[in-house]
């Protein structure tokens, strides 16, 4: 589909530009998806409803940058065709972000992995020499630091909270730990923007990123994993676990049934 | 139906629960301080722009008051309410008692000298 | 003061517009009656966002998802106030949700019914939300301080709710016939339940009387029906759908709409629990609850560790 879409746009240079900022929406969207399933659920109101403002920044994002998107595709692409028209193969988010929910524990762990990476990664993209790019992440890297900072304190608390929340905090990053990797590893798309100067990198980041989850699991009493050694790749560029499948059944189910209808 | 009273005046949450039973019926009133695990109560004031003071809006529950800042973000200052959040742990507001509201407030009403327009002077003396 | 002077007081407030606020005295059957009448309409806010949750993850496009969600949530928002509202009556939150969780507590029974289809968060929005808002304005008046506060707080952010479910419906009943279809359906399904939302004929209502010369509620049952009813029955014309009401017609000498029999043997079973919903709804509440239990301690457990920390720097300093 989106294969389609590009090769009828008029602008085929741009294809890795437009790979990637499709990249940095499906991660935004699919995990947006996942937190919003807190809503109505949370362990108590008042966390009901900051899981939801998390979850609502991330589609804010996540449509700045497929808007983007279709604009440098062009022709009749649309936030909502880019979203809902394109199967497993063609979403080009981390395996992370389509990882389930969990517990309070899985969904904070993640929150907070995710939201170091996406703070690094924003505040490097304000950067960018595409000035697109650059306008959406300095307006994101704002949402991210309170993302940030709120997903801190809740590690730092469950961890040195109970032994209970101890022992499910240590069971999240057990769970979890392997998807980090891809975070770092550049698909082909983005060495190639960097190479074109438009992007700094993804690798740079990764030092201070893991600087920080040190300096946070250590106030909250946790340990990274000894055995890091085997990191899961391959959502960057359309393989994914069999999670993905199951959320865009439920999220395009509507415009999938009634195709080419206004909402 | 039996209500159980966590704590009769709100806003008066130190005092002795001798205090409380002066004037609430007895038979509302429990053995109240192990009944909740709840997260304490918080108030909180929010300052809607620069140059304003800080007014209450509202409650919640928090387990510490970085936590209480942010619920108090996330709840009441959604629609760009406000610049500046305090919050407050209920528990050290206290309050005056509205049974001493005669002698607490009535006296000032005759005291109408210290407002500007007790005094009459001529239309020529202007901007005082 | 004996308690026949304060009721006076009390009683000369009420009638004077004065608003009732915690620490006055009041009647233990006026703080009952409160407690019950501000919990239930809270509970109702929680467990109605459970229904059009169900249709966060498949709303078909991006902006009606942002708006899902922002809607859903404004209602734990409103429930956090209305728990806030009846916690200043001396019920704590736990007390207040463990009544709801035992079945004790009741909540607008609308919400038992199923969202089997996207148009309902239309017909939500426009029908249920709307009927709210008639009671809600109304409670903007309400004889309690903190209670009337919490109302004019909710009425100023229900605004946009009504709205954007009239406007899902209006983009459907200009769609395909398909969409058509789901409009109207949506439509018959919710119009009967949403007229049950006022409660039982003035005759039939047990707390009304007491509520009325309380100044808690201002307007009865029936009289707030009609008002929906006569609003509703304008608007479905803009829509180019009809009410499921055969017997709905203009009274030219009432000056109102008059309508057919509401189905009360339908809605006493949907009170008493037989609605199509009722357990899995509570039952969500009390998963929420019951798995975020560990949540709350350790929060709780972490943030008495901070203090006794500081109390232990501050001793040694």
């Amino acid at each position: 589909m989106l294969t389609t879409m590009i090769s009828n746009g008029s602008m085929l240079h741009t294809d890795s530009l437009i790979h990637y900022t499709l990249h940095l929406a499906d991660n935004a969207l699919i995990l947006s998806q996942r937190n919003s399933e807190w809503c109505g659920h949370g362990p108590v109101l008042e966390q009901d409803i900051a899981i939801t403002n998390i979850s609502l920044d991330l589609l804010g994002q996540a449509r700045n940058f497929y808007q983007y998107a279709a604009i440098l595709i062009g022709g009749t692409a649309s936030e909502d065709k880019l979203a809902y028209h394109r199967n497993e193969n063609e979403f080009k988010n981390c395996l992370l972000a389509e990882q389930p929910k969990g517990d309070w524990a899985v969904t904070i762990l993640r929150q907070f992995i995710f939201s170091a990476y996406q703070y690094l990664l924003y505040r490097q993209l304000a950067k960018s020499t595409d000035h697109q790019l650059a306008a959406i992440a300095s307006k994101a890297v704002k949402e991210v630091t309170y993302h940030l900072r709120w997903s801190s304190e809740w590690v730092i608390r469950l961890g040195d909270g109970t032994a209970e929340s101890h022992a499910r905090m240590v069971n999240a990053i057990q769970d979890l730990w392997m998807f980090t990797g891809e975070l770092f590893l550049p698909a082909p798309y983005e060495t190639e923007i960097q190479n074109q100067g438009i992007i700094t990198g993804v690798e740079k980041l990764q030092q201070e990123w893991i600087t920080t989850i040190e300096n946070t699991f250590s106030e909250a009493t946790l340990a990274l994993p000894t055995d890091t050694g085997w990191m899961q790749t391959g959502g960057k560029t359309g393989r994914h676990t069999e999670y993905l499948g199951r959320i865009l059944a439920e999220l395009q189910y509507m415009q999938r049934i009634y195709p080419n209808c206004e909402w | 139906m039996m209500i159980r009273i966590t704590k009769q005046y709100y806003g008066d949450f130190g005092e002795s629960a001798a205090d409380v039973s002066a004037n609430a019926p007895k038979e509302i009133i429990q053995a109240t301080s192990n009944i909740g695990h709840d997260w304490p109560l918080w108030e909180v004031f929010i300052r809607s722009k620069q140059g304003l003071d800080h007014k209450h809006v509202g409650s919640l529950h928090a387990a510490d008051a970085q936590m209480a800042i942010e619920n108090a973000r996330d709840v009441y200052t959604r629609r760009m309410e406000g610049v500046s959040i305090w919050v407050v742990e209920s528990t050290y507001i206290h309050a005056s008692n509205p049974d001493e509201a005669e002698s607490l407030y009535d006296p000032a009403s005759d005291k109408a000298y210290r407002h500007p327009t007790f005094y009459d002077l001529p239309d020529a003396v202007k901007h005082m | 003061m004996q308690i026949h002077d304060l009721e006076k007081v009390f009683l000369d407030k009420i009638e004077e517009e004065i608003k009732i606020e915690p620490r006055d005295w009041m009647p233990d059957a006026y703080r009952k009656n409160l407690v019950r009448q501000i919990s239930q309409h809270a509970h109702s806010e929680i467990v109605g966002m459970l229904p059009e949750g169900n249709w966060i993850s498949r709303a078909p496009s991006l902006k009606r998802k942002a708006i899902l969600i922002a809607k859903v949530q404004d209602e734990a928002g409103h429930g956090l106030y209305l728990y806030s509202a009846a916690e200043t009556l001396g019920t704590s939150r736990e007390e207040t949700i463990n009544d709801l969780h035992s079945g004790k507590a009741k909540y607008s029974s609308i919400f038992n019914y199923p969202t089997t289809s996207w148009a309902d968060m239309g017909a939500i929005g426009w029908l249920v939300d709307g009927a709210a808002i008639i009671n809600q304005v109304m409670l903007c008046r309400t004889s309690y301080g903190p209670y009337a506060r919490a109302m004019v707080r909710i009425c100023r952010e229900e605004s946009f709710h009504q709205r954007q479910g009239f406007e899902i419906l209006l983009v459907l009943s200009r769609g395909t016939a398909e969409q058509k279809a789901m409009c109207q359906d949506a439509i018959n399904r919710w119009w009967w339940p949403s007229l049950m939302m006022f409660g039982p004929r003035d005759g039939e209502s047990t707390h009304s009387d007491q509520s009325m010369k309380w100044k808690i509620k201002r307007m009865s049952n029936d009289e707030l029906r009609q008002k929906f009813i006569d609003m509703i029955a304008e608007q479905v014309k803009v829509l180019g759908m009809t009410l499921p009401d055969p017997d709905l017609k203009w009274n030219e000498s009432r000056q109102h709409y008059d309508f057919g029999e509401i189905d009360w043997n339908e809605f006493w079973n949907v009170v008493k629990g037989n609605g199509p919903c009722n357990k899995q709804r509570i039952e969500a509440r009390k998963n929420a609850w019951d798995e975020g239990a560990w949540v709350r301690e350790a929060a709780a457990a972490y943030a008495n560790k901070k203090k006794l920390k500081t109390n232990n720097g501050l001793e040694a300093a």
